[in-house]
Order: structure tokens, then C-alpha cells, then sequence
């Protein structure tokens, strides 16, 4: 904190303290040290010093080492020149008033304290578990307490709208010259209240207290911390409680004070006020602490970036059901209002991270006609291009958030949505165009998923849907680079050019013992992450389930084992794996989930391997289906000679290289061969085989071992060759 | 002959040049111009005396002996040298924590010091596993001290503090395996291996040498600290005034010099004796004035707020001044030159440790079993010394600047969140963030080499202009208070951007003053609890970190250098280490030496420049933990890693 807040903090305590010293002391004098004291409704006596100091609070005479408490908390002031550190001075005396103002209200309650009509003064428990339960898991998400009236009505009702939009439970406190922001409300007729989330505490400063009891309570009721802990119930009030301070005008010592106490409990401050000096290294507080924000239109998103208070949009506003139930329905042409892309127009979608003060969250654009112009049953072009900002977002998650647009738009009834990049193909069903559904719609369901799914990285979600050709030529130039990019780096990368692989532990819950290795040149036996996803993943959540192993000492590099590795698996696979190299069928293989894109199976006869993907129903030539060796393959064992891989895996340079590689690979369903067909061709010439891909029997050749060993033998396999696989 | 401008960059040092010029006495400057030029072979570390086959040296050139007469080359020869520069250096910093840990033991049982910092005995007593339950401070503080004696004696195992480390960290070490077993048990066994046919691989006795400086730097050096802060209290944040000013024309003037806060803490509690005062009066003066140079003045700096009169090269200028009754010295950095200077003067040179004695010196022996007497002794001695002075020979420097020291590793985490949110948060969220770009420590000594404190000066400027949070001890931390970086307000004039916030957030000054020489343990403690915090990768090693001594002259800070280099810190010399005659050597400590611990050494002698390559491997590291730039713009603008490569050749 600068000098100057920290000084009017220092003055603001000592005032609150000699105060609470005076009340403490008149109140013994007139009602003797035993006088029992406590707020109504609460089974925590006085909550700020029992989770604080430990202490359970019955009676006056008790409160007295409390003042001493606070009166060896409380600094010199900082010196005018070459003064001495004063942050922590400036914390302390913050908690120094929370503790003082806990005592004087304590004290007027017991003198026959009665809120101020509809205000509630102090908070009782009851009400702290019907609503702080919903605060701390997420469904409110945050309070706001409001200092001072704002400078006219109008304002006033914006700002708790605003706040009320967002779910966020608003507290008023501390009036100015007699004037109060409850005075605002009433005037403009606003509802106030616990149902309407704004509620009046009382029009003095005092009573930031009730706020802040509220708050520490969730720490020793909803995070179990013992009563004395501060430690841990600070830490809780900071991470869990997403909760922020409005002041209006220029900031009183007395408000700095008690700033200061919800600053020490991670609770930042944010003034409209140009005289207010910004406090904006992070640490204390989990962002800013103190910060101003003199636009009245933008202080509540600078409030909620500031705490990092992520919102969640309630309901998808769009005229169409939506759920993930819609995911596969497909829009036959006959009932499609209008298509996008595929072979009929030119269609695509591009996510890039922004700066946050260059958009606005929730900003939805559309350019050029509407789907109203569209000829039924006709093509148009479209362009989504999605921009989002966020302390954590960072551009290597891009390509996450933007595969997700595809799931997110399917989602919508009578939305189709494939593919990807410039690659997409959606069409819009008559039902959906007569419900009322339009082009904004795709923006109002990208930006509430985004912030639904990614709120841990995402603060502003804008989307700019464009149907004018000419932007979406723009649109496609721009991707290219982009697109480019993201392809090389992970193109571009060796497991051999990495020290660290990720683990992925997303399908413990019905695999427990199973844990995927992901390495650059292994993604995942799903298919849908690789390496930077993982990477990316990690970053997104440190504890999450993708975790960086550090490789180690090679102990077999040929066949992908390493120290560090095998460790890892070790733990996460609850002692049930001892050893896996990355890159074998045979020795030690990994093991899987059940979400494998496709099964890599042992061929005996024919010396080499088949792999069936998922989609393909049909019989294999070792006499199992899909669904048959799934059975065999998965729930998190070693099954040497089956092996659960993702499709991209088939052309790595690690496809079962301790085997001997690509070379094995002796048949595939042929919508897959074809689908992979330019990858394993590259691959195969990078080996050195021509025509290989060729060489691979599909279904339309064998379905039998004797027909894939005749037809192998017919095209000279290489397979045939190689030393034997067992 | 360079005049007194190119001799120092401190206006006080300047005006006593001229003054000692103009009188004819001879300080160390003259001395070294007069050395001029200096041995070659020494220089690049080629040249061998430890056996009476030798003198050897090696031809650098190529041109005559590759090796000596016993075969050994460059390489051994240089490392023999340094490893032996190291097992001094080590030496002087352990024995003094050994000379602490003594005073703790006597102090246990009574005796002139108490126990200051019950908390923080009661913490290391946690920290060692003793049990501390229904046991008085002094029952604890003889078990703390007998544990820290055995320290030093022990022969097996592994120090206790290397607990402290990181594990990554420690993991290193034990692969290396240079783990120190017990602190003198190395210095034995480093000097052993530099006999004639001893140890003569040059790494293997390096290897040798890091474990003997880790011994000094989480071990004799680190026990110096947490002891002294038991027995003469942990400092606080404090203001003083440095520079040869301090020195008070009326009052009865003793200037301490040296290293052991044993003496000088206790010179300190004798000033205040009413009697002394008394008697000061009595003898023409107004007072008495204490007043410190080197490291013993920023023991009781830190702990005292006692005026310091200046760095290493100011010794002979104090005496200069006319104006010192009495300078007091014990151990380490005590030029002998001031015997003789100071019988120009009616200054009192007294002596005090039975471990140094000097040349015209008036040795008063110090004994901790009966330290008030001796050191109220020493104050009368100077107080009966006052009459003597001739006043129209005295020439004192009006010139003094403020400072805030005090700062320490557990202190930290109060001026960061006070006494309900102690934590390191606020720091390394200002790393993550970009408002700090790192930090670094730059320590060290004056060396008539460099002009005075220009080194650290200028280093410490472009560090502070490129939003690194410097941390100081030593002389450097002289330096640095001498030109107003040790004020908050310097933050102002010098910080960056990011560093600025930083220090108008938290209200301290851009640089921090960690204290003595010794307490470069204190750095160790600090950069350990950041890796705790989290964020700042797993050992030391990764910490967007550097450290320097731009004016290094002393074993050691050679012995210095190895634990940090040891312990991950990218360590800029400003003068070489003497092994530049012996390439690999060379080689080994500024490259290969970084695959084993993460750290090696740098030699620049540009300052500036050598700031440059701090922030490059500070921009490096930050790359590694995918830290985001610099927050605001810098002077000097990270570079990118391919860049940066191809200007370090």
C-alpha cells in the first residue's frame, strides 16, 4: 500500500481502537466484567476474534486483552522521509479494526442496539447457511460491499443492477453526510432485500463488521477451520470467498481502515474516486488491492476482474433448447434453413486471446445479413471469430478453447456443427430458424459456455459472427498464420526434445488404476490431447489431472522407458503399474481407460499388428470386434500385445517403435486408412517403404487370418519380414 | 599516480585522499600503485609454492614449462590455489561462528550477554529437534549451542542446516557428493588434497573445494547468523547514518573495525555506561560517538543502529581524520598498515583477538567470560586518549547520508503481511507477475583495483533501472548506503517501473540490507522460503536470480562465491578468479560447473555489463518457469534466448 493509505489506515485503527477502548470501559463501569456479551443468532460469540485470537467471548472483562490485542497491533505512523517497511503495519492495523469495531458493536448490542429500520445489522448464522453455503460453492459468485451513496441515483441503481445481473449479493454500509446509497435505492423505488440480493447492514462505517463476520464464518462453518487458526481462515476467506469493497467519493481514515481489514482477508478494494492512489501489487490480496475505477460504467467488470470473481451465466438466452442430448442430432437437408461451409460455402472459426481492455465481455457483433436474408435451404458464408481475455489465458490455450466451439454449438437444437478451423460445416434447421433463432445466438452460447466451462482462464468472452463474404475472406487470411502456428509447434516437437511428459489422470473415476502418459509423440489414447494440451491443461489447473512427469534417467530409450516416469505410474496408478515403456506393445505397455480412439492388436500369424478404430463394427481378422477387444483392452491393466491409442498415434514416429514401428502395421478398416491415409504415407516414406499404405489389407481384402496372410503375402508385406514379433 | 577522483567515486573518500596526499600519509591506494605491475603468474593462478621443489610456474604463453617439477599442469596447479583460497575464506567466516557459538555457550550459563531473541532460540531449538518444553532460555541455549559446536567437530552425516535447502537442491548435492559432514573436517580435508602428491584432478579437488565453501555458507556462516541473533537479538528495521561524518570532532570518537559482533556488541552496551559517560565529560568531551567499519559495524548497525564510518578502503581514512581516539579491532580485513598510520596520530590502535595481532598495536585481549570489563577497558582507554588529540590536526568530512537496515529472512514475511498475514506471497507474486524481474544479491569487499564503490554503485543502478530488488551485505551494503540506495525514497530516483510499485507497496528501500558478510546466509534463508512459497520453481537454481561481488578482493569471498555458485546462483565476479592461466579450470567454473548445480561463475569487470548478464540469466530463468516479461518497459530490454547466446559467444 502507498504511504499515504497506509497512514490513513494507521489513523482510522488507532481511532476505532481508543473507541472501542472508551465503549469497553464505560460499559464495565456500568455493567460489571461479567456482563454477558454477544451478538443475536450466532453460536461463534463474537466471530472475528473467536477465529482470529481463539477466544470464546461471554463476557465484557474478557474483551479487554482484546483492546491490548489491538492496541500492540497498531504501528507508528510512517515517517514523513525514510521511513521503515509499513505494509505489514498497514495489514495489522487493518485487522486491528476489524477486531475493535467487533468489540464497540458488540457493546452496543448489549446496550439495546437495534438496526436502523430495514437494515439488517449483525448477520445471524441461520441466514449465513442458507446463503454462504452458496457463496463458497460457487452458485453466488461473490458479495460486494458498498461504501458511501454514489454520486447520483442513477448511478446508484446501475451499479447494483449491474451487480444484481451477475448474481453477486450486495451488501450497503456507510453513509456520507447523512446520505446513504439505501436512500438512493428507495428513492428510485428499488426492491432491497435478501430475495433481491441487496441488502442494507447500516449507514455507519461500524458495521463492515457484520460484513466481514459474515465472511470469516464460512471459514470455520463451510472450510472447518479450528477457532485460532487465522492462518487458515484468512487463507480460506481469500481463495474461497470472492468478495470486493465499493467506495464512493473520497476515502475517509475510518473507511481506509476497515478497507484495510478486508484487504487482510483478501478482499480488494475498488474506489470511483480520482483522489484514491492505487495499491497494485498482488499477494495480499489475490489481484489488485486497492484500485480506482472513476468510470461509473465499467466499476463492477473492473470489480469483478479485480477479485477474479468468476461469473456464470444461469441460463443459455437462446431460442432453441440446449443440452448435451443435442449433440449428435444431425439436420437432414430437407429440414435445413440454411448451411455454412462444406463444400458449399466458405466457412470458419478462429478463438485468439486479447488484451483485456480491448473487449468487452459479452460483446456479441453480427455482420452482415442475418439468416432472416438466407434462401431456404441455401449456403452462406460464416465467420466466427471469438476473442477472450483473462489474467490466466495465455495464447498456447487457444486451440482448446476454440476446439470446444464445436461441441458448444451441437449442443443447440437444430444446431449441426462438424469440424474445425476453416473446415467447418453447420447448417441451422427449419425449427430452429422458426423458434426464433439467428446468427447472435451462436455468441450468446460461446460466450456463456466459455466463462461456464473456462472461467478459471477466462474473464471477457466477445464474438464477432460475420456472413459478409469479404470478412470472411479476411477472416480465413488471418487464420492462416495462426492456424500454421499452432500446427508447427506441435509438429515440430520430439518426445526426445522434451524432459517432461504429462500424465493424465482424467478417467480415474471409473479406470482407477490407469493413468495415460502423453508425450509429444504419443497424444493421448483418446485422441483429444496431445502434449501442449496436457501442457496447457496443467497450467489451467496445477492440481488437475494432467500432471508434468519429469522423464528421468532413459533406462530403455528404444522402448520409451524412463526412471521418472515409471515412478509416476507407479503412484498414480496406486502401485498397480511397476513399469510401462511408452513406446511397446509387448514389454510393459501402457494401459488404458476405455475412451481409446482405437485398439492396436497383436496379428500372430501374420507377424505384425491390426488396429480397429471405434466407429468400425464390423469383424477384424483375429475373430473380434471393437467392442469385443475393448472388453480386454481397457479398465487400467497391462495387456501385452493390446494396446488402446489415440488415431494420430498410427503415424508417429513412436508407434510402436520397440517393435519395430509402422512396418507392423498389417490392416486397418479402410475409412480409417483412408482418413490417416496421407499421414501413414508420409510416414512410410520417411521409413523408407513405398507403396506401403497400399500393403495394408482392410475389410474389402481379409476379415480372416487366412485372407490377410494371403493377401500380405501377395503384396510383399514387409511385416512378413522383421524379426518375430513374440 | 591517479588522483583521488579516479581513486573513489565517495565525495567523503575524495576529500580524505586529498587531505592524506597533502599530509604525506600513505594509504592503500598509493601502496598498490606502487605494487605496480603485478605478478602475472598470480595473477592467472599459475604459479606453485607448496612444496621447496618449487617455486614453479607455468608458462601462459606456451612458450616454457607446461608443468611443474612435480607434473602438475595449469589446471591443478590453479586449482590447488583456489581451493586453498577457498579453505581460508571458509576458515575466517566459520571460526567466527564458532567464536559466536562459544559466547552462546557462556551466555547459557550467565555471564555479561543474555539471550535477546528467546523466539527465535525457541524456533531453531524446534528446527534441531531439541525438546524445549518447561525449559528455561538458557537450558535451551546451552543445548542449542553444545548441537552448533559439535558442528564443527563432527566427522560424519551431513550438516543441519543443509536441511533448509530446497530438496532439489539438496538432491544435488548429494549427487555431487558434496554434502559437508562437519565444517572443519572439510577445511582438513581440502588442505590435505593441496599437498605436494595429494589430490590432482582438477575437478576433483574443486568438487572438494564447493563442499568446504557449502560448509561455510549453510554452516560456519549460517551458524554465525542464527546464533548472533539469539544472543544479541535479530534486527529490526532501523535508520542510521554512514560515511566518515559520523565521526564527531567534539565527542570522544572509537571506531570498531572488523568482523565479530562478540567485541563490538558489547562495546556497544559499555558506551552507555553512565560512569563513561561521566568520564568522557570529565576528559573535554561532549559524549562518546561508537562509530563501525567493515562487517562488525553492520552487526551493531542492524542491531544497534550505530553510525557506520565506512567500507574496507575507509579503515585508514578514519584514522586519518585526526579525530579517532581509539580504533578497536578484532578479526579479518584489518589492514596492518594501521599501526603505523596511526602513530602519526595520537589514535589508539588497539588489538583484541588472540587470533590477531598487529604491528604498533596496543592489545587489549577480549574474553568473553569477562566481556563488560574488557570493553568498558577499551572505552576508558580511548576516553583517557581524548586530552591527547591535536585539534588542529583533526580534518573530518562534513558528509553523512541516512539508510534503513535491519532486514532479515523471518522479517520478511512481516513487512509482507504483518503479524496476520506473514507470508513471501507478496514477493514472489511480484516475480510471477512481472513487477520485479527478479533479484539479486550484490555483496563483496573494496579493492583498491576498482575505483571505490564505482563497482557496486553502478551495477546496483542498472539492476534497480531494470526492476530487480537488490539485497546487500558487507561493504557493498556500505557502498550502497554511502550514495542513498539504502533509502526508501532512492526507489524514486532509481527503480524501475515495477520494482517502484513494489516499493511504494511494501515501503521499502530498493535496496535491502541484509547485514554482515556472515549474513549471506541470510540470502540462503530467503531464496530457500521463495522456492517454499511456490512459483519459483524447485531449488535455488531456478529462482529468477543472480548474485555479484563487483570489488571482491578477500578469500572470502571466494569461498563465498562457490556456495552460491553451488547452490544455483549465477555469480558474477568483477575480476576474475586467478585460474584464467588454466583453460579448463576456467572452462569448468564458467560452464560445465552449471550441469551439476545449476550455478557458475561470470568474470566482468564493466559493472554495467556485468548487470547485463545478471538480467540475461534472470530473463533466462524467468523463460524456464514460462514467466511473462518484464511488467513496464525496461532500459534494457530482455533479450531473446538465441540473442543472448550469440552475445555470450
Amino acid at each position: 500500500m502507498s504511504r499515504s493509505v497506509i497512514s490513513a489506515v494507521i489513523r482510522g485503527a488507532k481511532g476505532f481502537v481508543a473507541e472501542a477502548q472508551a465503549q469497553l470501559q464505560q460499559a464495565i463501569a456500568k455493567h460489571g466484567p461479567d456482563q454477558k456479551v454477544e451478538f443475536p443468532g450466532t453460536a461463534f460469540q463474537l466471530p472475528m476474534i473467536h477465529a482470529l485470537m481463539g477466544l470464546e467471548i461471554r463476557k465484557l472483562g474478557e474483551l479487554n486483552a482484546v483492546v491490548e490485542h489491538c492496541r500492540g497491533l497498531l504501528p507508528e505512523d510512517p515517517a514523513e522521509r525514510m521511513w521503515l517497511p509499513y505494509l505489514g503495519g498497514g495489514i495489522d492495523s487493518g485487522i486491528a479494526t476489524l477486531l475493535a469495531t467487533e468489540i464497540t458493536c458488540s457493546v452496543r448490542y448489549l446496550n439495546g442496539f437495534k438496526p436502523e429500520e430495514g437494515c439488517t445489522g449483525f448477520i445471524s448464522d441461520t441466514i449465513l447457511r442458507e446463503l454462504g453455503i452458496q457463496l463458497v460453492d460457487g452458485r453466488m459468485p461473490g458479495f460486494a460491499a458498498i461504501l458511501g451513496p454514489a454520486p447520483t441515483e442513477d448511478i446508484a441503481v446501475h451499479t447494483v443492477r449491474e451487480l444484481q445481473k451477475r448474481s453477486i449479493l450486495t451488501f450497503l454500509m456507510a453513509g456520507r453526510d447523512g446520505k446513504t446509497m439505501k436512500q438512493q435505492l428507495d428513492a428510485k423505488g428499488v426492491e432491497l432485500g435478501w430475495d433481491t440480493y441487496i441488502v442494507p447492514v447500516g449507514s455507519d462505517t461500524h458495521c463492515g463488521i457484520y460484513i466481514l463476520d459474515w465472511a470469516i464464518r464460512g471459514a470455520l462453518t463451510f472450510g472447518g477451520h479450528k477457532k485460532g487458526d487465522w492462518r487458515n481462515c484468512l487463507k480460506y476467506c481469500r481463495e474461497r470467498v470472492f468478495a470486493f469493497g465499493i467506495t464512493f467519493g473520497p476515502i475517509p481514515d475510518d473507511w481506509y481502515a476497515v478497507g484495510a481489514g478486508a484487504i487482510a482477508m483478501g478482499f480488494p478494494v475498488i474506489s470511483d474516486h480520482e483522489s484514491t492512489p492505487e495499491v497494485r501489487p498482488t499477494g495480499v490480496t489475490t489481484y489488485e488491492a486497492l484500485v480506482r475505477q472513476t468510470d461509473h460504467s465499467q466499476l463492477v467488470p473492473t470489480c469483478i476482474q479485480v477479485r477474479g470473481v468468476k461469473v456464470k451465466v444461469e441460463k443459455i438466452d437462446i431460442p432453441v433448447s440446449y443440452s448435451p442430448a443435442f449433440e449428435g442430432e444431425r439436420v437432414r437437408r430437407e429440414d435445413m434453413h440454411v448451411q455454412f461451409g462444406g463444400k458449399y460455402s466458405s466457412s470458419i472459426e478462429l478463438l485468439e486471446m486479447a488484451d483485456a481492455d480491448k473487449i468487452i465481455d459479452g460483446a456479441i457483433e453480427v455482420r452482415g445479413k442475418d439468416i432472416d436474408g438466407a434462401k431456404e435451404g441455401g449456403a452462406m458464408d460464416l465467420g466466427v471469430h471469438v476473442q477472450v481475455a483473462g489474467r490466466k489465458m495465455k495464447k498456447d490455450f487457444e486451440g482448446i478453447l476454440e476446439r470446444q466451439i464445436h461441441r458448444y454449438c451441437n449442443e443447440a437444437m437444430g444446431f449441426m456443427h462438424t469440424g474445425q478451423r476453416d473446415q467447418v460445416w453447420s447448417r441451422i434447421s427449419k425449427a430452429a430458424f422458426a423458434a426464433g433463432f439467428h446468427l447472435k445466438h451462436v455468441g450468446v452460447i460461446l460466450h456463456a459456455k466459455l466463462h461456464d466451462e473456462y472461467g478459471g482462464i477466462v474473464d471477457k468472452v466477445s464474438v464477432t459472427v460475420t456472413t459478409d463474404p469479404a470478412e470472411v475472406k479476411a477472416l480465413v487470411e488471418r487464420s492462416r498464420p495462426v492456424f500454421n502456428a499452432r500446427d508447427e509447434r506441435v509438429a515440430g516437437m520430439t518426445d526426445e526434445s522434451v524432459d517432461t511428459f504429462y500424465s493424465c489422470t482424467l478417467c480415474q473415476s471409473f479406470a482407477p488404476n490407469h493413468v495415460c502418459m502423453i508425450t509429444p509423440e504419443r497424444l493421448g489414447l483418446c485422441g483429444a490431447y496431445n502434449w501442449l494440451d496436457g501442457q496447457a491443461s496443467y497450467e489451467i489447473n496445477p492440481t488437475g489431472p494432467n500432471q508434468p512427469i519429469a522423464k528421468g534417467a532413459a533406462i530403455d530409450a528404444r522402448a520409451g522407458e524412463f526412471e521418472g516416469v515409471n515412478k509416476a505410474v507407479f503412484d498414480m496408478s496406486n502401485r498397480n503399474v511397476e513399469r510401462f515403456a511408452a513406446y511397446s506393445l509387448m514389454q510393459n505397455p501402457m494401459t488404458s481407460c476405455g475412451c481409446f480412439e482405437c485398439i492396436v492388436a497383436m496379428v500372430p500369424e501374420a507377424n505384425g499388428v491390426m488396429t480397429v478404430n471405434r466407429e468400425y463394427g464390423g469383424e477384424t481378422p483375429i475373430g473380434m470386434p471393437f467392442s469385443t477387444l475393448a472388453g480386454s483392452v481397457g479398465g487400467g491393466l497391462q495387456t501385452p500385445g493390446f494396446l488402446g491409442v489415440g488415431r494420430l498415434y498410427l503415424s508417429s514416429r513412436k508407434f510402436i517403435s520397440a517393435e519395430g514401428g509402422l512396418p507392423r502395421l498389417v490392416w486397418l478398416p479402410k475409412e480409417l486408412k483412408e482418413a490417416i491415409r496421407e499421414k501413414l504415407t508420409r510416414r512410410a516414406e520417411e521409413l523408407g517403404l513405398k507403396d506401403f499404405v497400399d500393403k495394408i489389407a482392410d475389410e474389402t481384402v481379409a476379415t480372416s487370418s487366412e485372407q490377410l496372410l494371403e493377401f500380405l503375402t501377395k503384396v510383399d508385406h514387409p511385416a512378413l519380414k522383421m524379426d518375430p514379433l513374440i | 599516480m591517479k588522483s583521488p577522483q579516479e581513486r573513489s567515486v565517495d565525495p567523503a573518500a575524495v576529500e580524505m585522499l586529498q587531505h592524506a596526499a597533502a599530509q604525506k600519509l600513505p594509504v592503500a591506494w598509493d601502496r598498490f600503485e606502487a605494487m605496480q605491475p603485478q605478478c602475472g603468474f598470480g595473477i592467472l593462478g599459475v604459479c606453485c609454492r607448496n612444496c621447496t621443489m618449487g617455486p614453479c610456474r607455468i608458462d601462459p604463453f606456451g612458450q616454457g614449462a607446461s608443468e611443474g617439477i612435480c607434473g602438475a599442469d595449469a589446471d591443478i596447479i590453479a586449482a590447488r590455489n583456489l581451493v586453498r583460497m577457498i579453505a581460508a575464506g571458509s576458515s575466517a567466516h566459520s571460526d567466527h561462528g564458532r567464536d559466536v557459538t562459544h559466547a552462546v555457550l557462556i551466555a547459557s550459563e550467565g555471564g555479561d550477554y543474555g539471550i535477546k531473541d528467546e523466539t527465535k532460540l525457541r524456533a531453531l531449538a524446534k528446527e534441531w529437534g531439541i525438546a524445549a518444553e518447561n525449559k528455561t532460555a538458557r537450558q535451551i541455549a546451552h543445548e542449542v549451542a553444545n548441537i552448533a559446536q559439535s558442528q564443527f567437530g563432527q566427522q560424519e552425516g551431513e550438516l543441519r542446516f543443509v536441511a533448509r535447502a530446497p530438496k532439489l537442491t539438496q538432491d544435488r548435492w548429494r549427487k555431487a557428493k558434496v554434502v559437508p559432514r562437519g565444517i572443519d573436517r572439510e577445511v582438513v580435508d581440502l588442505l590435505h588434497r593441496t599437498h605436494i602428491g595429494g589430490d590432482n584432478d582438477f575437478r576433483s579437488l574443486i568438487m572438494a573445494g564447493v563442499r568446504t565453501a557449502l560448509a561455510d555458507g549453510w554452516g560456519g556462516s549460517m551458524i554465525a547468523t542464527e546464533l548472533s541473533d539469539i544472543i544479541f537479538n535479530s534486527p529490526a528495521w532501523i535508520r542510521a547514518r554512514v560515511n566518515l561524518g559520523v565521526i564527531e570532532p567534539k565527542n570522544v570518537n572509537i571506531v570498531v573495525h572488523g568482523h565479530e559482533p562478540v567485541l563490538s556488541d558489547m562495546i556497544v552496551a559499555a558506551s552507555h555506561d553512565k560512569e563513561l559517560q561521566a568520564l568522557a565529560r570529565s576528559n573535554g568531551a561532549e559524549g562518546i560517538t561508537l562509530s563501525g567499519i567493515c562487517c562488525t559495524a553492520n552487526e551493531i548497525l542492524m542491531r544497534h543502529g550505530i553510525p557506520v564510518a565506512g567500507n574496507f578502503l575507509h579503515q585508514e581514512l578514519a584514522i586519518a581524520t585526526g579525530a579517532v581516539d581509539a580504533m578497536v579491532v578484532d578479526i579479518q580485513c584489518v589492514m596492518p598498515a594501521l599501526g603505523k598510520l596511526a602513530q602519526c596520530f595520537h589514535t589508539k590502535f588497539i588489538s583484541t583477538s588472540k587470533k590477531a595481532q598487529f604491528p604498533f598495536a596496543q592489545h587489549i585481549e577480549f574474553d568473553e567470560g569477562n566481556a563488560l570489563n574488557i570493553a568498558k577497558q577499551i572505552i576508558r582507554t580511548a576516553i583517557e586518549n581524548f586530552p591527547n588529540r591535536d585539534k588542529s590536526r583533526v580534518t573530518v568530512p562534513k558528509i553523512t547520508s541516512p539508510l534503513v537496515a535491519g532486514f532479515t529472512a523471518e522479517n520478511v514475511f512481516t513487512a509482507l503481511g504483518g503479524r496476520y498475514r506473514p507470508s513471501y506471497r507478496p514477493l514472489n507474486d511480484a516475480i510471477i507477475t512481472g513487477r520485479l524481474r527478479g533479484v539479486a544479491a550484490v555483496v563483496g569487499c573494496n579493492n583498491p583495483r576498482h575505483q571505490q564503490d564505482q563497482g557496486h554503485l553502478a551495477m546496483t543502478r542498472e539492476l534497480l533501472a531494470n526492476d530487480v530488488l537488490v539485497a546487500t551485505t558487507g561493504c557493498t551494503a556500505i557502498a550502497d548506503a554511502k550514495a542513498g540506495l539504502l533509502c526508501p525514497e532512492a526507489a524514486e530516483q532509481y527503480a524501475g517501473e515495477g520494482l517502484k510499485e513494489i516499493c511504494r507497496a511494501v515501503g521499502i528501500p530498493p535496496v535491502l540490507h541484509f547485514g554482515a558478510c556472515v549474513d549471506i546466509s541470510r540470502i540462503l534463508v530467503v531464496l530457500s522460503n521463495m522456492v517454499a512459497e511456490g512459483g519459483m520453481g524447485e531449488s535455488l537454481a531456478d529462482i529468477p536470480a543472480a548474485a555479484a561481488a563487483p570489488e571482491w578482493m578477500s578469500e572470502k569471498a571466494v569461498a563465498i562465491g562457490f556456495y552460491a555458485v553451488a547452490s544455483g546462483a549465477y555469480t558474477v565476479l568483477g575480476g576474475p578468479l586467478p585460474v584464467q592461466g588454466a583453460a579448463k579450470l576456467n572452462k569448468f567454473l564458467t560452464q560445465d560447473i552449471a550441469e551439476i548445480f545449476g550455478g557458475k561463475f561470470a568474470f566482468q569487470d564493466d559493472p554495467v555489463k556485468a548487470a547485463r548478464l545478471m538480467l540475461d540469466h534472470i530473463d533466462q530463468r524467468r523463460e524456464a518457469l514460462h514467466l511473462p516479461g518484464p511488467m513496464y518497459q525496461v532500459p534494457y530490454a530482455p533479450r531473446t534466448a538465441e540473442a543472448a547466446v550469440a552475445a555470450a559467444g
